[in-house]
């Protein structure tokens, strides 16, 4: 699905330099992200980075302080209506009016939003395996983010805005919501997905944005993140050697001839040469995973908050 | 009970300082305004009536059937005894509804939140919860009872009345206290536990208004199975019979003992009585934010239209006779002397409909401030991320609000046309005027609902809070303006001050064309505000 603004395709979410204050505190300082149309995009952060508060304001719920944000062509606060019919959002924390059954509020979300399939509403009721004639009050947490997924996808929205949409889910609904994300993804769909877990943006996402204080600290798809990170490497060696002082070796740790340490993928070459000098009995390399990725970016952040104790 | 098995009030102790710091502005809040009620109550009696006069009352309130329907029956024309029939019960009857609120609150809907997961995996008994809102409540009526005791004996009123008075309107709550703590054990919804706890306060009520309204052949008995009959039976400064007090103390021990013998049987979240299933698919109706809406307000605008029904068709059948009842002497003389029996008659049907009025702007300032409960829920948020602009979800709100105010007030005047009408004859001129008189209040109920939008659009924190402040002025302006002479634009504060006091007096257009542009500018304003604020 493109979208056209006078005949040139432009992304479907940008934001430039957005800031946001809640009295004292910087919820957003600057933050920019860019998600392309028809690419599935995860947002990851900690909690209080920032990611629902970036969401609310791409809803025009909030008001930014500073900065530039564009959905869809638009402006999301003077256009928020307009623009909103063509999206369809999952919070983070899904309440429910109490008195209210599943089904009607999936049905009055679908009226509401303007535009949405019967036939896809069932199909997804039974995939999820959601019971619609419960009242919501009697649901938990992982049925009611079932009720608002249910709703988001049964629509016709062409961005699907999804704040944690698997927190409550046990793993096979996980598995479900994978599988149906790819098939949006196929259709056309552009899905921002905000995420604390990493093995699902890894597993869903073409791009990825990492965000931290308010600020994306990092943004690529995962190869060229990886490109900028380290390998794991853990070898048995034939002789001792010494990577004592190598250029771009972190975490070194020798037992005997068994070797473990980190290595910067600009500096692989390098140590790989030394290691064969020695003679290497058996080698295993691993890319670094998202999680390695995540931990450098709040490593510092811990290191400060560990020193001030 | 001890802390271990989990049965006992472990935690008690911390729960409590938690329940009081969430309710300290509304439970002494509410405290002060019963006593303020009753001690003004004796007050007017004591300065504004003349012992003739409160003779005269007592006759005509035990002759008229109903009257003694809306208060029971004066035992006595002292200051006392008089202040006893008309506030005893309904100081119950207030005091009662804040403690069910009070005890669901911390009970039924702190589970149904899942708040009570949380507190009930620390090291917390399982009655603990129950205990806190139950010793909650009860400290709300002790000092409630010591409150109105000590305002009376200020007021000159004979001390052992006094406490009696104020001990029979603390054992009732206490008495209704442990109904809604067992409602809330019974039921699996906060909603339904309320319903059941203020069902039977309505009960209550009702068979001792038919007890009471009842002539010396009818079911009087009645009165003798309502607590609220109890708080008449102690007679406070009429022969003082301390005994009945046993009656509302044994059935708050009874409930209140039921209510811990379900604690210790129940499963966490679950109630004795099932929640019903709902439908699988959305009706017609629930179409649109005005669909959902309506949805979500009809349930309570049903409940106001049953209490107004019931209360005005009373008031207007208690019209009938009425000469005796209204304030002094003095101004009975300036009215019948200005229009004979018909305009005592009316000035008594013109503060009948002020009341509906109040009822109705109190029912406005509700309805908007739901928008505020449905933001700070997180629900707006949901709403708002579909294609529901935020001023069209204020409206559908607003709307309910509106339309729901004039439906009671032409309920109201209905209801008060039937009740006097069918008393005193002439139904058919009767039903129409009233239905007039009633809806010439609308305007004003808009305008104080519409202070309220304003609150939500420029201070959403302080919506709540602000919404009711501006019907407790207003209330205030109202019902004590006139009789302790506020100063003439502190009574022009109030929109219900610009209405004409009908049916009576003249009718011009221009009070309603200025109070529905009062209203109109509110609305806007506030929707103005909304439009550049942030959500939630």
């Amino acid at each position: 699905m493109k979208i056209l603004v006078g005949g040139v395709m432009v992304n479907a979410i940008e934001v430039r330099g957005l800031q946001k204050r809640f009295g004292p505190v910087r919820a957003l300082n600057g933050l920019d992200l860019t998600v392309r149309s028809g690419e599935v995009h995860a947002f990851l952060g900690p909690n209080g980075a920032g990611k629902t508060t970036t969401l609310r304001i791409l809803l025009g719920l909030l008001r930014p302080d500073g900065g530039e944000a564009r959905l869809l062509g638009g402006d999301p606060w003077r256009d928020a209506t307009a623009l909103h019919r063509r999206l369809a959002y999952v919070p983070g924390d899904v309440t429910l009016w109490p008195n209210l059954s599943g089904g009607e509020i999936i049905d009055l979300l679908g009226r509401l939003h303007g535009g949405f399939d019967p036939q896809r509403r069932a199909a997804l009721c039974e995939r999820f395996a959601l019971d619609p004639a419960k009242k919501a009050r009697a649901y938990s947490k992982g049925n009611r983010q079932k009720v608002a997924l249910v709703a988001a996808l049964a629509s016709d929205a062409e961005l699907l805005l999804l704040d944690e949409p698997t927190s409550g889910l046990d793993p096979i609904m996980e598995a479900t919501f994978r599988a149906c994300i790819e098939e949006e993804r196929r259709v056309g769909r552009t899905i921002l997905l905000s995420s604390h877990i990493l093995a699902e943006a890894e597993a869903l996402s073409d791009r990825v944005s990492i965000i931290r204080d308010g600020r994306c600290v990092e943004t690529g798809t995962l190869a060229e993140l990886r490109h900028l990170t380290r390998t794991a490497i853990d070898a048995e060696l034939v002789a001792p050697v010494s990577l004592d002082g190598v250029p771009g070796v972190h975490d070194l740790d020798v037992v005997g001839l068994r070797l473990r340490c980190q290595v910067d993928n600009d500096e692989l070459t390098g140590v790989l040469r030394r290691l064969a000098e020695a003679g290497v009995r058996t080698m295993t390399c691993q890319p670094p995973t998202l999680e390695d990725l995540f931990l450098r970016h709040y490593s510092a952040e811990r290191d400060v908050a560990g020193a001030s104790r | 009970m001890t802390g271990a098995g989990g049965g006992g009030v472990a935690g008690a102790g911390i729960l409590a300082r938690l329940a009081l710091r969430r309710d300290r502005i509304m439970l002494p809040a509410w405290v002060y305004v019963i006593t303020a009620l009753v001690a003004g109550t004796a007050w007017t009696f004591r300065k504004a009536y003349t012992a003739a006069a409160r003779a005269q009352l007592q006759v005509t309130g035990s002759q008229n059937p109903a009257i003694r329907f809306l208060y029971g029956k004066p035992y006595a024309s002292s200051v006392g005894g008089l202040t006893a029939w008309r506030y005893g019960m309904w100081a119950s009857i207030l005091a009662s509804l804040v403690a069910i609120f009070i005890v669901v609150r911390h009970t039924r809907a702190d589970e149904e939140a899942g708040r009570l997961e949380l507190i009930a995996a620390g090291v917390v008994g399982r009655y603990a919860p129950l205990t806190v809102a139950l010793a909650v409540a009860g400290t709300g009526s002790a000092a409630l009872a010591v409150l109105i005791t000590a305002a009376l004996a200020v007021l000159g009123l004979p001390v052992p009345g006094a406490a009696l008075l104020a001990l029979a309107i603390a054992a009732a709550t206490l008495a209704f206290t442990c109904m809604a703590a067992l409602a809330a054990q019974l039921a699996s919804g906060a909603r339904a536990a309320r319903g059941i706890a203020a069902g039977a306060l309505g009960g209550a009520y009702l068979l001792r208004a038919i007890g009471d309204s009842a002539g010396a052949r009818g079911p009087g008995w009645l009165s003798w199975l309502s607590p609220l009959g109890w708080v008449e039976f102690t007679r406070p400064f009429a022969g003082n019979r301390w005994w009945v007090l046993a009656l509302p103390l044994a059935l708050a021990a009874v409930s209140g003992g039921a209510a811990y013998a379900v604690a210790a049987r129940r499963d966490y979240g679950a109630g004795l009585l099932p929640g019903r299933p709902g439908r699988p698919q959305a009706g017609r109706l629930l179409h649109g934010p005005f669909g959902l809406a309506w949805r979500l307000q009809r349930g309570a605008l049903a409940g106001w239209v049953t209490a107004v029904v019931f209360s005005c068709a009373a008031a207007g059948a208690a019209a009938k006779g009425v000469g005796s009842l209204l304030n002094s002497p003095q101004l009975r003389h300036v009215f019948t002397s200005l229009g004979g029996q018909t305009a005592i008659t009316n000035a008594y049907l013109a503060a009948v409909m002020s009341m509906a009025g109040l009822a109705a702007g109190a029912y406005g300032v509700t309805a908007v401030i739901r928008l505020r409960a449905e933001e700070t829920g997180q629900l707006a948020e949901l709403e708002l991320a579909t294609a529901t602009g935020r001023i069209r979800w204020a409206l559908s709100h607003i709307a309910v609000g509106a339309a729901g105010s004039a439906v009671l007030l032409a309920v109201a005047g209905l209801a008060s046309g039937l009740g006097y009408g069918l008393r005193a004859g002439g139904l058919g001129t009767e039903v129409p005027r009233l239905l007039g008189a009633a809806l010439a209040q609308w305007p004003a109920a808009l305008a104080v609902a519409a202070a309220a939008i304003v609150l939500f659009g420029a201070l959403p924190r302080a919506a709540v809070a602000g919404g009711w402040t501006v019907l407790a002025a207003v209330v205030l302006v109202a019902f004590f303006g006139p009789l302790f002479r506020f100063p003439g634009w502190l009574l022009d504060i109030s929109p219900f001050t610009h209405v004409p006091k009908l049916p009576g007096a003249p009718v011009h257009a221009t009070p309603f064309l200025w109070l529905a542009l009062a209203a109109v500018l509110l609305a806007v304003g506030g929707l103005a505000a909304l439009r550049h604020r942030d959500i939630g």
